[in-house]
Order: C-alpha cells, then structure tokens, then sequence
C-alpha cells in the first residue's frame, strides 16, 4: 500500500482540527483542536520515517508527545485559573490580560 | 504482534491497506464529529476515537513503541486530565451560539476546506509516488531498542531538555493550580479577634438575635432593650420586608374540605 495515502489522512487531520481552533469557543475544545492537529503532525513523522527508512521521524515523533504531553498540562491549568476568576471557560471572556 | 509487524515489514500487502481503509475513516469522521458535537465531553470521547485509530496505525507502520505510547499517554493521561478539566470547569458549558465576529465560522470552514485542498494538493503531487524504503534495516534488531539507540546518542541532549521541560511544567501547573489557595485562607480566631478590635468590621460584637425566647416562638420577634424598646439592629430586612399574609382558616365545616355532599334524608329525591 502507498504510504503516502497515510500523508493524505494527516493533512486531513490537521486541517479539521485548524478549523476546530477556529470555529469552536470553549476553550477546552480549542485545547482538544490543538491535540489533534498534533497527532496529525506525528503521523506524517511516522510516515516519513517508514518513507525515508530511518527512525529520526519516530524520535521525533515521540519528542512532540513529550511537548505535548507537558504543554497540555500548563494549559490546562492556565484554563482552570482563568475559570477560577472569570467564571467562565470561553474564549470570548477572557478578554483582559488582568489576573 | 510479531507476525504482524513482520507482514507490515516493506510494503505490506492487502492486510494494511485493509486497516487504513477501515481506520483512516473512523478517525477523520471521529475527528470532524469532536468539532460539531456541542457537548465538551463528547468531543472528547471522538477525539479519544481518532486517537485510538491513529495509534493502530502506527503500529502499521512499524512503529509498535509509538503506538503504544500513543494509546497510554494520549488516550491514558492526556484525554484523562482533560475530561477531569471538564468536571471541574463544569460540563454544561456548553458554546454559546452567538457568533461574536458576523460570518466567522462560514469563513473559518472556507479557510479549513483551502487548507485541506492545499495540503492534500502538495502532497499529491510532491510525494504521492515515492517508494517507500521501509524500515528494513532499522527494524531488523526491533524497533524499541533502535528508538532507546538514537535517543541515547544523536539525540541525547534533546532528550535531557525534555526533563528540565517537564520538571518546569509540573511547577508551572502547581503554582497556577493552588494560586488560589493563599487568597481566601481561613482567618484564626486570634487574628479575626485583633481585625475586629482594630475596626476592620462594623461592630466589635456580634449583632443581637431576634427575641424569639423573650416573648414569641417566631424569628421575625424583635429584641427588646433593657428599656423596653425595639433593638433596631435585631430586625430582619428580609422578614420585615415581606408581608406575610394571614393563612386562611379552613372552614368550619368539614364537608366542604372533603367536597361530599350532605346526606340526604331517604325518600327526598330532587
């Protein structure tokens, strides 16, 4: 099988997920949108890799889930601050860089 | 596992366009589902769907160790912390309909359905027709201890920034997490006696409470004054403020509560 159609589903992938960031307003989702557009990402690595017969995409690949993995917990906590002063977790409100 | 990591060694045959064809849809349909669903907590349910399906995928392609840390950290931890941010933020928060900036969304599909175009579009005509070389000769000694090899060597130093990375981002979560907690602690009785001798509240004392047991079984009873007079501050806004109406007695008669009619005498037909 042409692994190039797994290049196909990664674009796909990214651009849904670019349309998610857009489109949605909980900032959860927005988060979620974000998530995807990185397993997309990782999955064009791992086919670059199987393309070019090398592991350097694999490593990289695990790098961004490492990055992922800890930028998914600082924003999350910067999310839940925010609820915790302006009660609400949609993007619109938090209008004010004011802590 | 083995024997099938072995078929998906090169290019596999039939089994893995098989599962491509299967699982590359339910992913893009989990994944375009987590953006319509307007419940926080489906769109991560689809997107722990689209995870899955990719983590088999990479499994496909020869990357077993990748997978398998896909479906742990992803859909273990990641997708866990998320759902656990959704309880606690609430999980009614829905979206608002209201589009804050008019024709947002119309453009913002209009841009996400270019981008497809474009990238599927670069794709198809850059690498659509490259030949795979395969991992043949990374994966002949498994692909977990060629992985531990380059990350120990090439990218070693990568790799030790990641810990200082994840060592920060645990102290940034703490810090932003119990930010909270200093601002509203819980007050001694020391310090809330020297706060109010200081003049920090209203009165030194306590107001007084109503005069329930001085004169009447009720709340909304005044204190009295060593003189006699109502203490002002004993009265209630809240109960002073409505007037409480008279309940209406039940009648005296009985029937009329239970609705029957008065028994007529025998023989008085009407």
């Amino acid at each position: 099988m042409n692994p190039s159609y797994y290049l196909l589903l990664s674009a796909l992938l990214f651009s849904v997920g670019a349309v998610g960031v857009l489109v949605r307003r909980n900032a959860i989702v927005v988060f979620m949108c974000i998530e995807l557009m990185l397993n997309a990402v990782n999955l064009s690595l791992v086919t670059f890799a199987r393309i070019n017969g090398t592991l350097d995409g694999q490593v990289m690949a695990f790098f961004v889930m490492v990055v992922a993995a800890a930028e998914v917990v600082v924003g999350l906590a910067i999310i839940m601050s925010i609820f915790r002063t302006r009660r609400s977790s949609s993007v619109d409100d938090a209008n004010l860089l004011k802590y | 596992m083995t024997t099938l990591l072995a078929q998906t060694a090169g290019d596999a045959g039939i089994g893995e366009g098989i599962v491509f064809w299967i699982l590359g849809p339910v992913a893009l349909g989990a994944a375009i589902a987590m953006i319509f669903a307007r419940n926080a907590v489906h769109s991560a349910l689809f997107l722990v769907v689209t995870m899955l399906s990719l983590a088999v995928l990479y499994m496909m392609q020869q990357a077993p160790f990748l997978g398998f840390v896909q479906i742990i950290v992803y859909t273990g931890a990641v997708m866990m912390l998320f759902l656990f941010v959704l309880m606690l933020v609430g999980r009614d928060s829905s979206d608002s309909v209201v589009e804050v900036l008019r024709g947002q969304r119309v453009a913002a599909l209009l841009l996400g359905l270019g981008l497809a175009l474009l990238l599927v579009a670069g794709v198809g005509r850059t690498v659509f027709d490259v030949p795979s070389a395969g991992l043949g000769n990374d994966a002949a000694n498994g692909n977990l201890p060629g992985i531990g090899k380059l990350i120990f060597t090439e990218y070693l130093f990568p790799f030790e920034l990641t810990s200082a990375l994840l060592i920060t981002a645990a102290l940034g979560a703490i810090v932003l997490a119990f930010a909270q907690k200093n601002r509203d602690a819980k007050r001694s009785q020391r310090e809330t006696v020297i706060a109010r001798l200081r003049g920090e509240h209203a009165r030194i004392s306590p107001l007084p409470g109503p005069g329930v047991y001085a004169t009447a079984n009720s709340v909304a009873v005044p204190a009295l004054l060593p003189d006699g007079s109502i203490a002002p501050e004993s009265l209630s806004e809240l109960l002073e403020g409505h007037e409480v109406d008279e309940h209406p007695r039940a009648a005296s008669d009985a029937r009329s509560l239970t609705g029957r009619r008065p028994e007529l005498p025998e023989g008085e037909q009407k």
